[in-house]
């Protein structure tokens, strides 16, 4: 209703803020271009308003702009991205703008970048089993389609061959659905995204992925927008279009970086380590755009991936994490300092939609007992060798030693496997079967008579 | 006297919006804000201006827009068809969104929390003429083949019963009764509004002396609480909070339960849902969703919303407990509550006081809690608030505020422990960090069952806290070292921790496990105990005990004997005398 005036001054830039006087008419979140002296456009949000001031963050940073010379125009809308099928095979900047040569996508459909809450009513809950082939992974920690399941991972350790090696062998065993990718990178280094573009094309899914890239080099507020591009098109794909969509975000840990950027520039009182009190709620408005819908066809599952400063998994970023994902794949630097691949840790991964996606009729009727044993079983491998370490190997108990024999081959055979190797959930079961009958029967105590009576290796055969 | 005030938006952030021209709001009345009539709540004025927080997106406000408000106080609507809904933080039915707008939630929907079409078999239970107090019951209406809703005068309304309707079916918004009292006429109808922030008054406070029954060995046996308790269940991610909290509403013998999903997931909030209406309650046979009403304001839903939600359900809760009934309100979770308390003191500008939570967190956790209790209510009846919070605190660490301040106000801390959850030890309840401060009151309960129930639980109780300190030895020489005797205790924890504490909640006869259940099995452990100790004593190896069937067999008690028949625990024990007898006679030494 109001004509878009343009303001010519800024009254302050504060890092990735800036500040106009005297404008009116200017709403909540709208959308603020900004054009510096050499007419380059940038585009910003609007934070805080009230009756004289707006206060303005600005997603391509605001290096370069000076308090004079800068026009401002407040749009009057949100922050909104063209969607459409197209943009498979393409590769987008962080707020949705091609950077592959190639014209914009021409659709009249466009989508706010924020979403909308989805109704828990509107949810489907999701039960759908995908086997990725990593059997630290389907046997254990296995993933849902619509699940958030993120990577833990630390610095230098395989997070993105691992989440590569999922997006090329995940599959659904009930049907075959139009499947897609789309990657999301915030903050990280060429050679990564150049990793994932590579993987994906060798693995022939490039054509119907999209990417977009707000690289290390791109300025750091960009990389608040850029999960949100990505889920802006997730979610049209999978509930306007009926396909799965595999979201991988890598790396979460610098967007939330970016989030406690901005959250100083505007002199907030913060929480933990720095980090914004509303950090669980941002994180929330992230995570949450995976799932199901009732009555839809299409799914969202998202792999997060998040780099552990110092390896810390109560760090704000992983802890809050934790506390929205369904559940974690935590990797393991002392699996990892062994060489084994994946480095996938035995006891705190976890993943919460395993109990209802596996099973008779979906993986296999013993799943659930095998998975429990043989988390059970290594935590009482990983508290002998505690004891192991300071009263030496040779004063353990007979049955000691067994488990010790049980962790090794639980962590050689089973967990390592070759990043091109794919095991199908039947092999998964059986090497876990393997394992356990190592351990004496009496030792299953997760396992029912039938499971041990039909599946239980007598050691002959267990070699 | 519907005086409506209206004034102008000066300022936004986020969504605490700042309001000019307001005169004579008063703190806590709803305003609607906008073109769109967002909902907002005032809580705060300052001179001319009120600070007003919105329960719902707000983008695109500006200053100059319109606030309007007509001087009520946020509210929840209290009658029939409360049971099986699904309402978001300031209860807008979650299903009637679905249908008015689809799968996302849009901004400024407005839908009455109760069905006003639906029409309830009223039946009266008293004539007109009498005298009518607060409390006094008048009808009744089937709300569910679980929850008869009882209709009483309202608190605050007294004088003569002029009106009452026949038998007959009436909707929610009908007339049916009016009281003449002193102040003026009082036309009640099936619902009413109550402010969510008042507590609903009672007649007297009592001391709680029944058990919760919740059907989960490691808190009915071992951490009690008592019906009008409070517990809190900290834990880091991963440890089960909410997996404990669906269990409790699953199983525990309340007559209603209030479900509270406060910031937590949006797929665990669907399990709920899927699950409830199928799950079978065995006690009478019916749905669970049946006596379960639900609120849901999940983690990416306006955060203001997710801090009234605990309020709205509690609410929820005292009408239900002023009709006579035994309620549970589990909050999942406290801690999302009180960072949403942080992000708005935050956006206030409020001085901080421990890791950038207001000052005033303690007081409002306090004041919530406070909310439980077992009551004479104002009809003369018993009714009664169980509430159940979990707590998430960050990085896992029980020193951070919430859970500190916490424990000061709640009577049963049940602690979850990392390493039991890493090894899917579920419930991970730490029988060494939790506690309850109900085990005297309820304990005559008990010995109506079993007489002897306070010292098996006591016996039991002093085998694991000495293995625990038995572990701290084996960490360091390897149980070997121990003397026999207590390596046999640290066999016997063993079988208490696999057998007893250890429970299947997906296990169609271990998901539940009644009181009866949990005496025997725990008996026969104690039974193991006893005589293996003695046979170790005479000089009969550890291992030739745990190699025994009967006793490997003990740990499948819970899962293969069902509630209804017990005498299979009895015959299994009986194999377990016979076989130390047998070991006694014929030691062959070890």
């Amino acid at each position: 209703m109001t004509a878009e005036i343009e303001y010519t001054n800024l009254s302050g830039i504060s890092g990735p803020l800036i500040f106009v006087d005297g404008v009116a008419g200017v709403g909540y979140g709208d959308i603020v271009e900004i054009r510096d002296k050499t007419d380059r456009l940038r585009i910003g949000q609007t934070l805080e308003i009230d009756q004289e001031k707006a206060v303005v963050q600005v997603f391509e940073g605001t290096s370069g702009l000076s308090v004079t010379d800068t026009r401002v125009t407040f749009v009057g809308r949100a922050l909104e991205i063209p969607v459409d099928r197209d943009m498979l095979g393409r590769v987008f900047d962080g707020l949705g703008r091609p950077i592959d040569g190639a014209p914009q996508v021409v659709t009249d459909r466009v989508m706010n970048v924020n979403g909308l809450p989805i109704n828990p009513w509107s949810r489907e809950y999701p039960r759908d089993f995908i086997q990725t082939g990593i059997s630290a992974i389907d046997g254990m920690n296995t993933l849902i389609r619509g699940q958030k399941l993120p990577i833990f991972s630390g610095s230098g350790m395989p997070h993105n061959r691992i989440a590569a090696q999922i997006a090329r062998q995940a599959r659904i065993l009930t049907a075959e659905e139009e499947f897609t990718v789309i990657f999301a990178a915030m903050g990280v280094k060429f050679d990564v995204a150049r990793f994932f573009i590579d993987s994906l094309e060798e693995s022939g899914v490039l054509t119907h992925s999209a990417i977009f890239l707000s690289l290390a080099d791109s300025p750091s507020i960009e990389r608040l927008v850029t999960p949100r591009t990505a889920l802006t098109l997730a979610e049209y794909l999978a509930f306007e279009e009926g396909m799965h969509v595999l979201v991988i975000l890598t790396d979460m840990t610098n967007y939330c970086e970016a989030l406690r950027e901005l959250s100083s520039s505007r002199g907030e009182i913060p929480s933990r380590k720095g980090y914004p009190g509303y950090l669980y709620s941002d994180l929330a408005s992230v995570y949450e755009r995976a799932g199901r819908l009732k009555g839809g066809r299409g799914s969202i599952t998202q792999v997060p991936i998040l780099t552990m400063p110092s390896d810390d998994i109560s760090h704000p970023v992983p802890d809050l994490t934790g506390y929205i994902t369904e559940g974690q794949i935590v990797l393991e630097r002392a699996l990892f300092n062994k060489g084994i691949y994946p480095p996938i840790a035995g006891l705190p991964s976890l993943s919460r939609l395993m109990k209802d996606g596996i099973g008779e009729g979906r993986t296999r009727r013993d799943h659930g007992q095998v998975a429990a044993q043989l988390f059970a079983s290594y935590a009482k491998v990983k508290r002998i060798r505690a004891l192991a370490a300071i009263v030496g190997e040779e004063e353990l108990s007979e049955l000691d030693k067994i488990y010790l024999k049980f962790g090794t081959a639980f962590e050689e055979i089973f967990l390592r496997q070759d990043y091109e190797e794919n095991r199908s959930i039947e092999q998964t079961l059986d090497i876990g079967w393997r394992m356990l009958s190592l351990l004496p029967k009496d030792e299953l105590y997760r396992i029912g008579r039938e499971e041990i009576q039909r599946y239980y290796m007598p050691e002959a055969e267990n070699t | 006297m519907e005086d409506v005030l209206a004034g102008k938006v000066i300022a936004v952030n986020g969504p605490i919006v700042r309001a000019q021209g307001l005169g004579g709001i008063k703190m806590f009345d709803i305003a609607e804000v906008g073109a769109d009539r967002l909902i907002g709540e005032v809580i705060r004025l300052a001179g001319e201006i009120a600070i007003i927080q919105v329960y719902e997106d707000n983008t695109g406000l500006k200053p100059g827009d319109e606030v309007i408000s007509y001087g009520r106080p946020l509210s929840v609507l209290l009658g029939p068809g409360l049971i099986a809904n699904i309402y978001d933080g300031i209860q807008r039915p979650l299903v009637g969104i679905s249908e008015a707008c689809g799968s996302y939630i849009r901004k400024g929907i407005k839908l009455s929390p109760l069905d006003t079409q639906k029409k309830w078999d009223f039946r009266p239970l008293v004539k007109a003429g009498g005298v009518a107090g607060e409390g006094t019951l008048l009808g009744e209406v089937r709300e569910s083949p679980l929850v008869m809703h009882r209709v009483l005068v309202p608190p605050g309304v007294s004088g003569k019963l002029t009106k009452l309707a026949p038998a007959g079916a009436y909707t929610i918004e009908e007339e049916i009764f009016t009281v003449e009292a002193e102040t003026g006429t009082y036309a009640g109808r099936l619902a009413a509004y109550w402010p969510v922030r008042r507590p609903r008054p009672n007649r007297n406070r009592k001391k709680p002396v029944v058990p919760l029954i919740t059907g989960q060995r490691i808190i009915d046996t071992f951490f009690p609480i008592a019906r009008g308790g409070t517990a809190a269940i900290p834990g880091g991610f991963g440890t089960g909070k909410t997996m404990t909290q669906h269990a409790l509403a699953k199983w525990c013998n309340a007559d209603i339960i209030v479900y509270i999903g406060c910031g937590e997931r949006g797929n665990e909030m669907t399990d709920v849902l899927t699950d409830f209406p199928k799950l079978i309650d065995e006690r009478n046979g019916r749905p669970l969703i049946e006596r379960t009403v639900m609120i849901a304001n999940t983690s990416n839903m306006p955060v203001p919303a997710r801090e009234v939600s605990i309020y709205t359900g509690v609410t929820i809760a005292e009408y239900y407990r002023d009709m006579g009934y035994s309620v549970a309100v589990m909050a999942d979770s406290t801690s999302r509550w009180a960072e949403a308390l942080r992000e708005l003191a935050s956006r206030l500008g409020d001085m901080p006081a421990e890791e950038g939570f207001p000052p005033y967190l303690a007081t409002r956790l306090a004041e919530f809690y406070e909310r439980a209790g077992l009551v004479e209510t104002l009809s003369g009846s018993d009714g009664d608030i169980t509430i159940i919070g979990a707590v998430s605190p960050p990085g896992g660490d029980f020193s951070e505020p919430v859970t500190q301040h916490t424990s000061r106000f709640v009577r049963c801390f049940w602690a979850l422990d990392k390493t039991l959850a890493d090894a899917r030890h579920y419930p991970s309840i730490s029988w060494i960090e939790s506690y309850t401060e109900y085990l005297a009151d309820i304990e005559d309960w008990w010995k109506t069952l079993d007489a002897r129930w306070f010292d098996i639980r006591n016996e039991a109780m002093n085998i694991l806290l000495e293995d625990h300190r038995l572990e701290q030895v084996v960490k360091l020489v390897g149980s070997d070292a121990l003397p026999p005797a207590q390596q046999y205790i640290l066999l016997c924890a063993e079988t208490i921790k696999n057998a007893f504490l250890q429970q299947n909640s997906f296990d169609p006869e271990d998901k539940f496990c009644s009181p009866e259940k949990q005496i025997r099995i725990l008996s026969g452990l104690l039974l193991l105990y006893r005589r293996g100790l003695d046979l170790v004593q005479k000089g009969v190896g550890v291992k030739q005990i745990a190699a025994l069937d009967a006793v490997s067999g003990l740990v499948r008690l819970k899962s293969e004997i069902p509630n209804r028949d017990l005498s299979g625990i009895d015959a299994h024990l009986q194999r377990l005398e016979e076989a130390l007898a047998a070991l006694a006679a014929a030691p062959t030494g070890g």
